[in-house]
């Protein structure tokens, strides 16, 4: 595996493959001293064009566990910030010997382009509206280890489809790893001809007793001044997770969130803070994942 | 997104088809009398095994501890805690070749401080394996004492490295390769010296 | 004066014969034509259209000289066989008065390779608030006769009447760029299956329709001429296809790219094939093909946008739209329409001269006719290539591609321009 661009480049064979190394970096996580020399002498530049703490600090986390060498590259107060061209700032990252890239941008494909003027490995952190095939892969680690499998399950993807790279990336994974899938939102914010392979509902209400796994997406307020819905209070009152939602769900069910939360909006501190969510895992799962997606693209022979 | 993955201790067996150039060195009985004396080693050598942890290297090392604990259990009764240790990620030549497959590192129970471990792999060769089984150790905890076995000791050490039980002493030309087959994994029990086509490492 | 004589040329693949060009004019055309001191173009094999003529062209000068100049866009427009191009006015400043739009007139002039006819401005600054001064353009030494805000819509309903109105005084035309802005905001891509999977902006097809729909409604109602550039879905087709039958003075145009390549282009996040408006899908190619042999739509016009590295060697969002196409049309719509010559004559010269105003252009090449021309070898097949071409600018999304047609010579009222496929200038 050269590049980690999108969930759609993993066959079931690699994506399973990843959540089984996870496994084991989640035990080396586990222990007293949290450090494996596999990626020492290695450079993983952090290349993020949109404040996102969270993942940089996962990807950090990760790439310091396997004893890569970490350049954190922001945006804001860089050559970037003067209008340095993404195209020259490849150079230099070139220059500078990076053996990967982790990069989080605002553009979609941005990702892909910075993977033609590198020689190094690309790992798309999130890019524009496209994907985020790490936050696809956490997830799915998640389900597997709350609900043991993956296939055959079935998971209501919960909100702003249309603007979601989490949603994408989730569609397309999980669509390989024969999960079953449904899209709940408002019609707005649902592209219809995304793909067949997955359902569409404007229900949530129908949708939750069938559902092994609800997974809430993050809906930003200014999609209300963009007549996306009328308003807030309607957009939870219809598709907002709450107490009374949850119990229409499984006992076995699950609720997921890629965070940051809109407490109250998408979901109340009821859902959030219960046993059935897994919002602290998958923070933590995203370390292991992303150590073994290092592994994959920089762990043999370049 | 296929791309080959690569487990030394499986390749050779299976791609070498030269039963001309091979020589059988151990038997099924061998490989059994060897094994019954391995474990009958640790019980003198240790007093007993009391405070005894085996640890299996991946792939070939696990199925022989599992076995030198049943010999353990079936001369002397006592129950010595068994894990498996998967060495890639220690791994000093990874930039060498294309990705490996990981594979389960299990601690045994009770963990292993304080106690003394026992290594176990198949073909002792240039040491470089256990270097990174003892790196990957002293991650998991710290032992009050490391020890080694193995089935073969085929020579040509580039570390400065020694089993304490040693199976068989195989003399062989770094040309060769010495393939171990166990029941559990390959079908049967044997051990082959072929006469190879590269300088393989162990 | 230069005399040429062409030898053994096949008018809209017909017969060979030969031509005499002689005072800007065909002087005489025949078998075994002699001309003393002539220059001699051996034509043999070669297919004698009239010169093309090019409604859409972006000459980028003033203000991007980095990107396309007068000059290297009229090189690369003689290359491609054009003998007139029309250049929009979105430059900088706009060519929104007299002044600017005879700035392009004169440069076109002094490159002398093919007749360069500026469109002015329907608004101030392209800003599609207040009329520029269209009249005082029509006046000018420039002559403009189309106007066209083309970047831009003319959105406001009431903006684009008088406009449609107030050009019939001088027998105007209003160039539209089909798309209603409020539809399209932030819009990348054709909005489909392809831009929800790379999550690009959607550019819906209904944006460019419903103008349409609206502006041949319009027209109809003020008995006005509306032409609708760069079509470029199945539903445009159909409207115009009905408003003509229903006597709308309506003429359309598509361009090459949206005869040949599709949504599916953008998978390589290329911004090469980032275009406005978008690629769209096989079913629309499809359509626009059948609606350009049918005649509903009129012509085919480049659309040529050159743009500076910087603009396309970049993330897709951040690039500028646009591509390349006066030396590539006449290989991509004889790749499409295959060798019918005389609808390709009509298409690419004859019809887009007539709704341009240009007397001088478009002509049936008999005796008499302005001596614009241009010999294509219809068996000639070639490679593009980015830097092998004429423009300043590399951004052709034909790259790589075989394309069939080598135009081999063009000539300006009968002084050659190309000569063996070589600018002579």
């Amino acid at each position: 595996m050269k590049h980690l661009l999108s969930t759609a480049d993993l066959d079931a064979a690699t994506a399973t493959e990843i959540l089984d190394i996870a496994t084991e970096m989640a035990s080396v996580s586990g222990r007293e001293i949290k450090k494996l020399p596999t990626l020492r002498g290695r450079t993983v530049v952090n290349l993020f064009y949109e404040d996102s703490t969270r993942t940089r600090i996962s990807f950090e986390a990760a790439a310091k566990r396997l004893s890569a060498d970490v350049i954190n590259f922001s945006a804001k107060g860089s050559s970037v910030a003067k209008g340095e061209s993404l195209k020259d700032t490849a150079w230099t990252l070139q220059a500078m010997g990076a053996d990967a890239v982790v990069i989080r941008h605002p553009a979609s494909g941005a990702p892909h382009r910075l993977a033609g003027w590198v020689s190094g490995s690309v790992l798309n952190a999130g890019d524009g509206t496209h994907e985020h095939p790490t936050q696809a892969l956490l997830d799915a680690y998640t389900m597997r280890a709350r609900m043991g499998r993956l296939d055959g399950l079935h998971v209501a993807i919960v909100g702003d489809v249309l603007h979601s790279r989490v949603a994408r990336s989730n569609v397309l994974l999980l669509n390989t790893l024969g999960a079953k899938v449904t899209l709940v939102g408002p019609p707005t914010l649902v592209p219809t001809d995304l793909s067949s392979a997955v359902q569409v509902s404007y229900d949530l209400d129908a949708v939750l007793p069938q559902a092994d796994v609800v997974m809430m997406l993050r809906v930003q307020r200014e999609r209300m001044t963009d007549s996306y819905f009328p308003s807030a209070r309607e957009y939870s009152r219809r598709y907002g997770l709450d107490g009374a939602r949850l119990r229409r769900m499984p006992s076995h069910g699950i609720v997921m969130h890629p965070g940051p939360m809109n407490r109250g909006m998408e979901i109340t501190p009821e859902v959030a803070d219960s046993p059935r969510s897994t919002i602290v895992e998958q923070v933590t799962n995203g370390v292991s994942v992303r150590m073994a997606c290092l592994y994959l693209l920089l762990g043999g022979r370049s | 997104m296929a791309r080959p993955m690569t487990d030394e201790s499986s390749d050779p067996a299976q791609q070498v088809p030269a039963q001309a150039l091979s020589k059988i060195v151990l038997t099924a009985a061998d490989v059994q009398r060897v094994v019954d004396r391995i474990a009958h080693q640790i019980l003198e050598k240790t007093q007993g095994a009391g405070d005894v942890v085996l640890l299996g290297i991946a792939t070939r090392g696990v199925p022989i501890a599992r076995r030198l604990a049943e010999r353990i259990r079936a001369f002397e009764g006592r129950e010595v805690p068994v894990g498996t240790l998967d060495i890639t990620l220690y791994r000093d030549d990874l930039r060498r070749n294309s990705i490996r497959a990981v594979g389960r590192t299990e601690e045994p129970p009770g963990g292993v401080d304080g106690r003394r471990v026992v290594l176990v792999d198949d073909v002792l060769f240039s040491g470089r394996t256990i270097r990174a089984a003892l790196d990957a150790l002293s991650d998991l905890g710290r032992p009050a004492a490391v020890q080694l076995a193995v089935l073969v000791d085929r020579g040509h050490r580039q570390l400065p490295i020694r089993a304490d039980y040693v199976g068989k002493n195989i003399p062989t030309a770094l040309s060769e390769q010495v393939k171990v087959r166990l029941q559990e994994i390959d079908g049967s029990d044997e051990v082959v010296l072929a006469a190879g086509v590269k300088d393989k490492q162990a | 004066m230069s005399v040429v004589l062409i030898k053994g040329a096949r008018i809209l693949g017909g017969d060979p014969v030969d031509l005499v060009l002689r005072d800007g004019v065909i002087a005489e055309l025949g078998p075994g034509l002699r001309a003393d001191g002539a220059t001699v173009v051996d034509a043999d094999g070669l297919v004698a259209l009239p010169g093309l003529v090019d409604l859409h062209t972006h000459l980028r000068e003033p203000g991007r000289e980095d990107a396309e100049t007068v000059y290297t866009g009229s090189r690369a427009a003689a290359l491609g066989g054009y003998t007139a191009v029309c250049a929009m006015a979105n430059t900088s400043p706009v060519a929104d008065t007299a002044g600017v739009v005879e700035q392009v007139y004169r440069l076109g002039q002094e490159a002398g390779l093919v007749d360069v006819q500026p469109i002015g401005a329907v608004t101030i600054g392209l800003a599609g608030e207040r009329l520029a001064e269209l009249g005082a353009m029509a006046d000018s030494a420039a002559r403009v006769r189309v106007f066209s805000d083309d970047g831009h819509c003319v959105s406001d309903p009431r903006l684009m009447r008088r406009a449609l109105e107030y050009v019939k005084a001088f027998d105007g035309v209003i160039a539209q760029h089909a798309e209603e802005p409020r539809l399209t905001e932030g819009a990348q891509m054709h909005e489909g299956e392809v831009s929800a999977r790379l999550g690009l902006t959607g550019w819906p097809a209904v944006a460019e329709e419903s103008i349409i729909a609206r502006d041949v409604l319009l027209a109809e109602h003020v008995g006005a001429r509306l032409h609708v550039c760069h079509v470029s879905t199945a539903g445009s087709v159909e409207i115009i296809r009905v408003a003509k039958a229903r006597g709308v003075r309506v003429t359309a145009e598509v361009t090459p790219h949206h005869l040949l390549l599709t949504h599916t282009r953008a998978e390589s996040y290329d911004p090469v094939y980032k275009v406005n408006p978008p690629l769209r899908t096989d079913a629309d190619v499809t359509a626009l093909r059948e609606g350009l042999r049918d005649g509903t739509i009129d012509i085919v016009a480049t659309d040529h946008a050159p743009h500076a590295a910087e603009d396309k060697e970049c993330e897709w969002a951040y690039a500028r739209p646009g591509m390349l196409g006066l030396e590539t049309a006449l290989p991509i719509v004889l790749d499409v329409l295959g060798d019918q010559w005389d609808l390709i004559a009509e298409r690419m010269s004859r019809a887009p001269a007539r709704i341009a105003g240009l007397d001088n252009h478009g002509h049936d090449l008999k005796v008499g006719a302005p001596a614009n021309l241009t010999l294509i070898d219809p068996t000639a097949r070639w490679t593009v290539e980015a830097t092998g071409l004429a423009s300043l600018s590399h951004n052709t999304p034909y790259a790589g591609m075989t394309v069939p047609g080598r135009i081999v010579a063009t000539f300006l009222r009968g002084v050659p321009t190309v000569l063996d496929g070589k600018v002579q200038k």
